[in-house]
């Protein structure tokens, strides 16, 4: 599971690039600095059963520090 | 002992652990002397950097770390570390810089000049400072001034230039060396770069974006300048009270006039000198007290005329001043400027 | 029950990262952060930060830092190791910082072997001032100052520091990694705790050059600006280690 912190991204889409379960994409609200953050969209694909593993990806490759992962 | 050798030796014994240099004529005897006095001292650092311009960053990273540091150079190189100098005053960090002055500009010469007075006592580099400087005229002020710098240093954390010559740099004379200090006994600098154990993280930076901040720093800078101003200012007087005429010189140049106006003052000349010390601060309200009771002043500079600037300042048009400069590394003979200081003292109908 | 298995390193203050979005230098501080938790090093260690887009890096690491004017970042670091040898020192700076003004200053350390780490953030341009060309600009590169593309006629080559520095009798450990991607992030980690490790063994200079992204002066996305440093900028600058004298092949963690 991972936490983004809305306000922290720049939308440089890294994160979506290297998730490997696709479940990272753009929101469409604009966040205080004008940026469109990204947003872990996991609870979409519940029936799919595409689940984050915590591989952490993400969080590596994040710049602004965004993202905190958990995992079971 | 010879003059580069007596600021090394003096240096040393104010705590100076760490020499950063590079060789340039006439001081090469200063990294010399470092290079072996500095490698028998536990703790001692010498480095012979690779330019000028390095050995001040050098200066500027071990001084952040709390320690005593010099370094020294000529013209050519003094002007490679002005912006090292500057960053210095900007940063607050003590630092020792001799500049045994030769001919100038440019490459010039190897001869003694005092041509970079202007240099030291206008900052030197960009932006608005003062570094305190300091001209001694003698083996024994080299000791005594260069020892006391570093305490200069330390308490104002601020820059120190040395202002010294080619031919100070050389000459030999006795001198009574003052006593070693007791590093673990010098005050405990809170400021500095040691690592962030048991405190909190701090940083040393000069980069003052906005400009209401930046132009407090600059007040800052100034009201130390000030302080310094009240507190440090040094001169010396040689025949003054009675004088009708006199000789303002500073370094090298006060020597020789002080030869000359023994001579006059035994033909029944009314000369004397006043002699700064201080060249930042300069003693502006010395000189103009002396308008009160003398009417001439004759500057005296191994120069085209920079001194004289701060001697008509001070008189605030009170009197009149003559220049005699000699600029290029010709040293006058006592007897030689004798003659000239006498020639207008008569032309003045004084005697 | 689940566990936290990524957060910000403690070494690094709370302030929000001013850097453009993509860019390495945010990437890299993170990466040094974590480093210098893992390896305990906060209390210990001292950051010289460049003039450039990281001049400002005091206001996001929480260490002692001291700033040096452009280029002389190795001078400064030179005299702040050898007044206290058992502190950790670190430069942290550009392309024009180190191989430009500051070549001299960097090459003299490196031969003296003086023990302090360089972390050299390599994106091809000056970034600060508005991506004028850089000493690592690749021949045909288009910036401000080389509009149509780096020309070897007017322009010259660029300049392989890493490779130059290698040569130096005193330089202990030399690698070249990048922060375009997360194996390569955490190859770039690896290198710079083996730099701290070979500076806390007394073993010489040692230096890690960054590939970085700089996807404002490259024109790019970020996505694009990461496979440009894969699929161009590295056949320039090859990644990998270039010097290594310890023989040390520990894992960093």
């Amino acid at each position: 599971m991972i936490e983004i912190d809305s306000e922290l991204c720049k939308d440089c889409k890294l994160c979506a690039s290297v998730c490997p379960h696709r479940l990272i994409e753009s929101c469409d609200r604009m966040n205080q600095k004008g940026y469109y953050p990204a947003i872990f969209i996991e609870k979409h694909f519940k029936k799919e059963g595409r689940k984050c593993t915590g591989c952490g990806l993400c969080a590596i490759i994040c710049p602004e520090i965004a993202i905190e992962v958990y995992r079971a | 002992m010879r003059g580069n050798h007596v600021v090394a030796e003096a240096a040393v014994r104010a705590g100076c652990r760490f020499y950063f240099g590079y060789p340039i004529t006439p001081q090469n005897e200063v990294p010399e002397y470092m290079s072996e006095r500095l490698s028998k001292i536990e703790g001692g650092v010498f480095i012979q950097a690779e330019s000028e311009v390095a050995s001040i960053h050098m200066v500027i990273g071990a001084s952040m770390a709390g320690g005593r540091v010099m370094t020294s150079s000529s013209g050519p190189g003094i002007s490679l570390k002005q912006e090292g100098i500057s960053f210095l005053s900007a940063l607050e960090l003590p630092a020792i810089i001799v500049n045994m002055s030769r001919g100038g500009p440019g490459l010039g010469n190897i001869a003694p000049s005092q041509s970079d007075y202007f240099q030291a006592t206008r900052g030197g580099g960009h932006g608005d400072y003062r570094n305190i400087v300091l001209a001694p005229n003698s083996c024994q002020e080299l000791a005594d001034l260069t020892y006391k710098a570093f305490d200069l240093a330390d308490k104002y954390r601020t820059p120190v230039i040395i202002l010294g010559d080619g031919m100070l740099g050389q000459m030999m004379e006795p001198v009574e060396l003052p006593p070693e200090v007791q590093l673990k006994k010098l005050p405990h600098k809170d400021w500095t770069l040691t690592g962030a154990k048991g405190r909190p993280s701090r940083f040393l930076r000069s980069l003052i974006l906005d400009p209401f901040e930046e132009e407090e720093h600059n007040w800052k800078l100034m009201r130390k300048y000030e302080r310094i101003t009240k507190e440090e200012i040094r001169w010396e007087t040689y025949f003054a009270d009675d004088a009708k005429l006199l000789v303002v010189a500073f370094g090298i140049a006060a020597r020789i006039a002080k030869g000359a106006i023994k001579r006059m003052r035994d033909e029944g000349q009314k000369v004397g000198l006043i002699r700064p010390i201080s060249l930042w601060p300069f003693p502006y309200k010395a000189i103009k007290e002396l308008t009160k009771k003398v009417r001439h002043f004759f500057v005296f500079e191994m120069n085209m005329g920079q001194m004289i600037e701060d001697v008509k300042l001070a008189l605030e048009g009170n009197g009149e001043v003559h220049f005699y400069g000699r600029p290029g590394g010709v040293i006058l003979t006592p007897l030689e400027i004798s003659r000239v200081i006498s020639s207008y003292y008569y032309q003045k109908k004084l005697g | 029950m689940m566990k936290k298995v990524f957060s910000r390193p403690k070494s690094l203050k709370k302030t929000p990262f001013h850097y453009c979005p993509g860019c390495g230098h945010s990437l890299l501080h993170r990466i040094i952060g974590e480093v210098i938790d893992e390896m305990d090093l906060q209390e210990k260690i001292i950051g010289i930060p460049p003039a450039g887009c990281a001049v400002l890096a005091y206001f996001y690491f929480d260490i002692d830092m001291g700033e040096a004017s452009h280029g002389r970042a190795a001078a400064l670091a030179t005299g702040m190791k050898r007044a206290q040898p058992d502190k950790v020192v670190f430069t942290y700076q550009g392309d024009g910082d180190i191989a430009a003004i500051g070549t001299a200053e960097t090459i003299h350390a490196a031969a003296r072997g003086e023990n302090f780490t360089t972390i050299f953030v390599n994106n091809g341009v000056y970034g600060m001032t508005g991506g004028q060309m850089a000493p690592t600009t690749i021949l045909g590169q288009s910036t401000t100052t080389s509009p149509g593309g780096r020309k070897e006629k007017r322009d010259g080559f660029p300049i392989n520091l890493s490779e130059m520095i290698a040569v130096a009798k005193g330089s202990a450990y030399i690698e070249r990694t990048a922060v375009n991607s997360p194996a390569n992030i955490l190859k770039t980690k690896k290198a710079i705790a083996k730099a701290f490790r070979v500076q806390l063994a007394g073993q010489g200079f040692s230096l890690v050059e960054v590939l970085s992204p700089c996807p404002t002066n490259w024109k790019m996305e970020s996505l694009e600006a990461c496979k440009w440093i894969d699929e161009v900028m590295s056949a320039h600058f090859p990644l990998g280690v270039i010097k290594d004298i310890t023989g040390d092949k520990k894992d960093a963690h």
